[in-house]
């Protein structure tokens, strides 16, 4: 289980999170949703301590992950997968090796097995084909793609993904989004997505948590997103013209 | 105060480069890649630079020694000298800073701005260890090496101009680069390249590593790295000559 308490952090003279407190949910898909700019980035980066929060704590299970020392932090985070938001794969190595690395960094597989394993993985995310390319001659979904096959290489406790279908065309996106879900669900992970997207939120939102300037305004289910009275929440949500018809039709109902 | 914060922060960098390695098989890989990288494809450079450099020192001593009363074979023992003492180890160094250091800190600082490094410590890597310390090692065992090939290179280019122009017999050319040898003088060069090779990789890896932004800060990040590791290579030979040959 992951949670934070009253995390704050500020960047340069800018007070990027202010007293932020979610608890996760396990084995769910959780959302973290919010303007550009309002932060989504830097909260995970606390949550996976890329990022020391000023204040507050970040605990997994029963433990504050960030005031671990490096040693034991390495511990957790070998029960972490990310997916970044540039993908952030490795272009010195193929598709392959990449989804392999994590393996031949921390497990004893013979190299046969490692293999095997990459190659499940590509499989799981459709792409079993790309294996031998490098990652400057695949696409921006594949990228993504792969992100998620190396994320999840270790078969980790906890996923963490970095606005995983931003850039891609709606049915991709849509496909990365049930990848992600279905993944959480096949593997009982717990997962935490930032997005932007509010197709997303209502696809695969079993809990949402809604990020304002470095606050947290708002948080539930993407049942009752339609529903919420938050001003800033409404206007987030609704902000395209059909949208917004939408919505009042259905409060003229 | 900047320049004591970023030396306190390249020790700091250095501790964590040189912590116990997660897992050694894949280490020895990375070291063997970067000898390829950083050392077998320098190796082209170092020859041509040194055969010439040779000639050079040849023909400019040779031009120089008007005296009648000067011995002939000064011109060999003067083309051998120059380049144990000086020129395959310090002008190789400095030359290996522009075309190793600037390919290091780029690596570095595009692994860094798109998140590969990032990417390395939410496995549970240590990234420092894992990127620079093969780094270090492959320059330090190779470019001993280098400077071996640039001393023969170099001093064959010497020979090579001898032979071209006339200034000397071949003979006495050959008698100078035998004449006096010191042997210390070869532990000096040694010396010298083996700090060098440090110095080139460890301070370039750190502009890489800790570049900020995007590619405008990567291409800054590998010009630091050249005019930084030139500067420093430049105060380690003044330093590392008063300690070894006074
Ligand atoms: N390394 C940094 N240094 C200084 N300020 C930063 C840094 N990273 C982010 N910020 C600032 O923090 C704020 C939140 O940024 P963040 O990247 O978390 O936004 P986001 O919600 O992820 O946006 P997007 O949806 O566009 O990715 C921004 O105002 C940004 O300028
Ligand atoms: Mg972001």
């Amino acid at each position: 289980m992951i949670e934070a308490i009253n995390i704050s952090k500020s960047l340069g003279n800018l007070k990027v999170l202010d007293n932020i407190s979610v608890k996760f949910d396990p084995g769910k898909t959780n959302l973290i949703i919010g303007q550009s700019g309002s932060g989504k980035t830097v909260f995970l980066k606390c949550l996976i301590g890329l990022f020391d929060p000023d204040e507050g704590s970040v605990m997994y299970d029963d433990v504050v992950f960030n005031k671990l020392p490096f040693k034991a932090k390495k511990k957790i985070r070998q029960k972490v997968g990310m997916m970044f938001q540039g993908g952030a794969l490795f272009d010195s190595a193929t598709v392959i090796e990449n989804i392999m690395y994590p393996l031949d960094m921390f497990t004893q597989l013979s190299f046969q097995e490692k293999k095997e394993r990459a190659r499940f993985c590509l499989d799981r995310v459709d792409i079993k084909d790309a294996g031998h390319l490098f990652s400057a001659e695949i696409s921006g979904g594949m990228q993504k793609r792969v992100a998620l096959a190396r994320a999840i290489a270790l078969n980790p406790d906890y996923l963490f993904c970095d606005e995983p279908n931003s850039g891609l065309d709606p049915k991709t996106a849509i496909l990365i989004d049930a990848l992600i879900k279905e993944i959480t669900e096949e593997f009982n992970m717990t997962t935490v997505v930032n997005t932007h997207d509010m197709n997303s939120v209502m696809e695969i939102g079993e809990k949402v948590v809604f990020i304002y300037q470095g606050r947290k305004l708002w948080e539930g289910s993407n049942k009752d997103i339609l529903d919420s009275s938050n001003e800033e929440l409404n206007q987030f949500v609704f902000a395209n013209n059909l949208a917004k018809q939408l919505k009042k039709m259905n409060s003229d109902i | 105060m900047n320049i004591i914060y970023q030396i306190g922060k390249y020790f700091i960098l250095l501790s964590k480069v040189f912590a116990k390695p997660e897992k050694q098989s894949v280490y020895y890989k990375q070291i063997v890649k970067e000898i390829h990288s950083l050392g077998l494809n320098s190796i082209g450079i170092v020859i041509i630079i040194s055969a010439f450099m040779g000639a050079v020192i040849t023909l400019q001593t040779a031009y120089n020694m008007e005296n009648p009363l000067l011995p002939l074979y000064l011109i060999g023992l003067g083309c051998r000298d120059s380049m144990i003492l000086e020129f395959s180890s310090t002008m190789i160094a400095l030359i290996l800073a522009g075309k190793v250091g600037s390919s290091i800190a780029s690596e570095l600082g595009t692994m860094r701005v798109t998140e590969q490094i990032d990417a390395l410590e939410i496995m549970g890597v240590n990234s420092a260890s894992y990127l620079i310390l093969p780094k270090i090692i492959a320059a330090v065992f190779f470019n001993p090496i280098l400077t071996t090939i640039s001393i023969i290179v170099g001093v064959f280019g010497g020979w090579v101009a001898v032979l071209a122009t006339g200034v000397v017999s071949s003979e006495y050319f050959i008698i100078g680069i035998q004449y006096a040898f010191i042997p210390f003088y070869i532990t000096y060069a040694m010396v010298k390249t083996v700090f060098f090779a440090f110095i080139i990789t460890s301070v370039s890896s750190f502009h890489g590593y800790f570049v900020k932004g995007g590619s405008i800060e990567v291409g800054k990040a590998s010009t630091k790295a050249v005019v930084y590791s030139s500067i420093v290579i430049l105060l380690f030979n003044v330093i590392l000559t008063q300690l070894l040959l006074s």
